[in-house]
């Protein structure tokens, strides 16, 4: 039940966000923090008192969950409201519930004009989010997995900023949902090619992530059902080819947008890849991942070109997520245990390091009321400890050691090397780029000639607090990871099993079954 | 065969609609009075809808020319339904209509029996007699306000083409005649068992265009947006719900239970059709400024959807077709009834242009509420009624491994969601400062207020948790006669 109730408390905290407007601007705006408070408050709660170590007994007897939940929902199609919870999705989960406080405070005063339906948007689509983390139904899922673009496409459309050459918000809002609501419907199609292949071998209808792993497939019809999830799990992530939408969606969308889109929504697309396309599909992955790596290489070296090449400070950390995203990639397609730990590790720093860059970008541009880097210079005297805040986030974001963003590509690289030692070569080369775009970022922002030595205004105890917050957090799990590696550990490991011992859990009808 | 009180009983639905049309009728010649008639046209539909329990227990039922089975009654609840929507809309509507009003609710009352009669036709008598009860009236609710240039036009257009579509549907049945000698369902059924020649599918193909022209399916669709857009609002809620169901549902049997109909040349074509639909329907829409109209090749395209059940056929067909049509329908109503809401009381053209809607939001917060989830309905999002069709619909092309249909599916969603996104967020923009029309500041308590946001929360009843209606529209799958 407590699983039902950490969906249920951020859709009924923007209800009443919405109700309460009419008490004033300030009522949404605290129930939104209170509600995304007791939201991570449970979640850490949840994380004290569990315990995820391994299960004794490998194998298939034991639960792999921590806390589970099921009730029947649509019998017709054996369609039931299955969560459970894991390491995995507990981290995710904590993730959410910080960045979802973060979100609240940093738009503070950003967000003027009805404050009460922002928050109704903000707090469903984390909602939507934890409800994405949680299930393992995958009917659930997929309807979770809609239901968050709905407030983002408002969020993005209604508060968002008009960009610079002539780029609507509207436009970006609509890009980003087609793109991802289309890409969607071909999981969807997926989900049912392996719920009626399941049917036809069993005469049961289940979209029950249990059952359907052990689904029997032929390896062409299994190909062909994992490029529908990987595809729409693509198009979030984003990899390359299919990241059209994002630079858009997050040089438009505003501040809290940005850090939701950055922080969380493209970690449900490597959540994705790592709970469904692995397990569900062992052999399609193995046989795809080298194709999948490159991907990843294109991403890293895609993102960080196009980086350095931005005027717009909202892409340019955009197209750094891009970058990063590729090495989440190619750590999830690596498949060993401590590429996974690495992945989920720099899943959490990358949410850190581009909430506390988007932070930054959004309060330089309510103090100078541009996005454009052509246009700022000289600011390192000018605003306060912003520029110190913002130096060392970029440091974080290009890896520097003592940052949780170095453990993580780092335990990405070094699990990846005895699969693919290239891969690694290559991709090593990438964090060279990462330092290079982001001294273009400091550079440009902050040093050079100011265009005027009128001091800004400097943070306030709001913006202050957000930023150490952060940066503690960046520090803190870069010194010490234990803790995350510890609850990932019993979840990657599971993973990693399924993925490289496919003959282990699935059972493969030799002939006819297709 | 004799007639029993089993078969009146069976008949019971439709006698009462009949009745209360006369009732009507009378009390018109008597008095004129705008509610009261609105009120015995309520009631007489409510007992009709009742009248449906009753029905219920001695279904399935054959009489010479009708048929009462479970897609019979299901066909007659989404009728009924609609027609109640309908009603309520037009009384408000109606309100301070310059003429006489009472005779709309005549019309609506006699297309509705037409609309029965077609839903239950196992006889191509009774198909081509429900079909034109059904339209005649049509044409005069179209043409009601005939003062407008746009509603006359509706009415005239529709008429046109309507006879053009039912020489068609007449000339169809004349072929399947000559081939087999009988007309009801189940003689043709019989006499064209093993009939591969080229008059008997010469003759299936154009009663398909006859009943496709109905249903707006591509390339039959010209008349579509026009007709939606130039009739008065009520008008055009009944003939995008309760004559398309209709014409669907005599549809769908025709195919699964003629053989005429299941040749592999038909289904070629149907599939290519649903093809053209879906997408045409889709892509005409992307430029509309006017909300009817849009509307208008939305139901276009959702009609492409649906023929997936007509290309599938078997399976989960049937019962695919029922929950996409009572999604589809309750959809719809709330979507049309929000415009007629917009623009009531009548006063000249139906306030249908997007401007009219900018900035909605922040005036009248549930009213848009309910037309933000019927359009997150109409585009399938999940929480909506919507979604549930439109899982239903890829899952029904998925097991009949119907790729290209499929494909279909998604292309054209992804073509729709963008006009779906546009209306939305054309609702939530900042006001402009032009004058607008407006409802009425009390709407929400008003009967047609009542009926929207009742729609409006089964909609997401219905999307949150569709079991129930899932195991009903099973049930009455089951119970199907051919």
């Amino acid at each position: 039940m407590m699983l039902v109730w950490l969906i249920l408390i951020p859709f009924i905290g923007g209800l009443l966000c919405w109700q309460f407007e009419r008490l004033g601007d300030t009522a949404p705006r605290w129930i939104a923090l209170g509600t995304m408070g007791l939201e991570l408050l449970l979640t850490l709660w949840l994380w004290w008192g569990g315990d995820f170590q391994l299960p004794e007994i490998a194998g298939a007897q034991a639960s792999q969950w921590v806390l589970e939940f099921r009730a029947p929902w649509i019998p017709r199609f054996g369609i039931d409201i299955h969560l459970a919870l894991d390491g995995l999705s507990l981290i995710l989960i904590a993730l959410t519930g910080f960045l979802g406080v973060l979100a609240v405070v940093c738009s503070w005063k950003e967000i003027i004009g009805r404050v009460g339906f922002f928050h109704l948007n903000l707090l469903w689509i984390l909602g939507g989010v934890v409800g994405v983390f949680l299930a393992i139904d995958l009917f659930l899922f997929f309807f979770f997995w809609e239901l968050m673009l709905v407030p983002m496409y408002f969020l993005i459309a209604l508060w968002g900023h008009s960009g610079t050459q002539g780029k609507t918000r509207i436009g970006a809002a609509t890009k980003f949902f087609i793109y991802t609501q289309a890409s969607g419907l071909l999981m969807l199609v997926a989900i049912l090619g392996l719920a009626f292949a399941h049917h036809a071998a069993t005469g049961i209808y289940s979209f029950s992530y249990d059952d359907l792993r052990n689904a029997p497939i032929s390896d062409e019809l299994a190909m062909w059902l994992m490029l529908g999830f990987f595809i729409a799990f693509a198009v979030k992530l984003p990899v390359v080819p299919l990241h059209g939408w994002l630079p858009d969606a997050h040089a438009q969308a505003p501040t809290a947008g940005s850090v939701d889109l950055a922080g969380i929504l493209l970690k449900t697309a490597a959540y994705g890849m790592l709970r469904f396309t692995l397990p569900l599909f062992p052999e399609a992955s193995q046989a795809f991942a080298p194709v999948a790596m490159t991907l990843g290489l294109v991403g890293i070296f895609y993102g960080a070109l196009m980086a350095c090449g931005q005027q717009d400070i909202k892409r340019l950390i955009a197209y750094t997520s891009i970058s990063h995203m590729g090495f989440v990639l190619i750590g999830i397609y690596a498949g060993t245990q401590l590429a996974l730990q690495g992945v989920v590790v720099l899943m959490v720093a990358h949410a850190f390091s581009a909430a506390g860059l988007f932070i930054m970008s959004g309060q330089i541009y309510e103090r100078l009321h541009t996005r454009d880097m052509t246009q700022m210079g000289g600011l390192w005297g000018r605003l306060g400890s912003l520029p110190g805040f913002s130096l060392c986030f970029v440091a974080a974001s290009l890896g520097m050691p003592g940052t949780a963003n170095f453990i993580g590509e780092f335990m990405v690289l070094f699990g990846t090397f005895p699969i693919a030692p290239w891969v690694v070569a290559i991709a090593s080369v990438g964090l060279v780029l990462a330092a290079i775009y982001s001294l273009f970022l400091m550079q440009r922002v902050y040093y050079g000639p100011a265009k005027s030595d009128e001091p800004l205004e400097g943070l306030d105890h709001r913006e202050y607090v957000m930023l150490l917050g952060i940066l503690a957090l960046v520090l803190f799990f870069g010194l010490y990871p234990q803790p995350l590696l510890e609850t990932s550990g019993a979840a990657m490991h599971e993973i990693q099993r399924l993925f490289t011992d496919p003959a282990l859990t699935t059972t493969i009808l030799p002939t006819g079954a297709s | 065969m004799t007639l029993t009180t089993t078969h009146l009983v069976a008949l019971l639905p439709l006698i009462l609609v009949c009745a209360t049309a006369i009732v009507v009728m009378l009390g018109i010649a008597w008095r004129r009075h705008h509610t009261g008639t609105t009120i015995v046209t309520a009631i007489g539909l409510n007992l009709a809808l009742l009248s449906l329990l009753i029905v219920w227990q001695v279904t399935p039922i054959e009489t010479p020319l009708l048929v009462i089975d479970g897609l019979s009654v299901f066909a007659m609840v989404l009728i009924l339904v609609s027609a109640l929507a309908c009603t309520t809309l037009a009384h408000a509507y109606l309100e301070h209509y310059k003429g006489p009003v009472e005779e709309f609710y005549l019309l609506l009352l006699c297309s509705v029996a037409g609309a029965m009669v077609l839903a239950s036709s196992r006889h191509l008598a009774t198909l081509f007699f429900g079909l034109e009860l059904l339209s005649m009236p049509l044409y005069g609710m179209l043409a009601y306000a005939f003062h407008e240039r746009r509603s006359l036009e509706a009415g005239i257009k529709y008429l046109i083409l309507s006879a053009a579509a039912s020489a068609f549907l007449l000339f169809g049945m004349a072929l399947l005649y000559a081939q087999s000698g009988r007309l009801d369902l189940p003689g043709l059924t019989a006499g064209l068992a093993n009939n591969t020649d080229v008059w008997a599918l010469a003759g299936a193909g154009m009663m398909l265009v006859g009943l496709g022209f109905k249903l707006s399916i591509v390339p039959f669709h010209l008349w579509a947006p026009d007709v939606y857009e130039g009739g008065p609002g009520p008008a055009s809620i009944f003939l995008a719900s309760a004559s398309k169901v209709a014409a669907f549902v005599v549809l769908l049997r025709l195919v699964m239970t003629t053989p005429a109909f299941q040749g592999e040349w038909l289904n070629e074509t149907l599939t290519v059709l649903a093809l053209l639909t879906m997408i045409v329907g889709n892509l005409l829409a992307l430029n509309q400024s006017d909300l009817k109209r849009l509307l208008a090749y939305s139901s276009i395209a959702h009609f492409g959807y649906l023929m997936v059940t007509l290309v599938v056929s078997d399976g989960l067909a049937l019962e695919t077709a029922g929950i996409y049509l009572l999604t589809y329908v309750v959809t719809v109503l709330a979507a049309f009834g929000i415009v007629t809401l917009i623009s009531s009381p009548y006063g000249g053209t139906d306030a249908s242009a997007l401007h009219h809607y900018r900035g909605l939001f922040w005036r009248r917060p549930y009213l848009t509420a309910v037309l933000t989830v019927s359009m997150l309905s109409l585009a399938g999002i999940p929480s909506t009624a919507g979604f549930i069709g439109k899982f239903y619909i890829i899952a029904l092309g998925v097991e009949a491994q119907r790729w290209w249909l499929v494909g279909g599916i998604i292309l054209g969603s992804a073509i729709g969601l963008y006009y779906y996104l546009r209306v939305m967020v054309t609702l939530f923009l900042a006001e402009a400062g032009m004058r607008r029309r407006d409802a009425p500041h009390n709407w929400g308590i008003r009967a047609g207020g009542v009926v929207v946001l009742g729609l409006a929360l089964l909609m997401v009843v219905l999307g949150l948790y569709p079991a129930p209606m899932v195991e009903w529209v099973k049930l009455l799958a089951a119970t199907r006669i051919g």
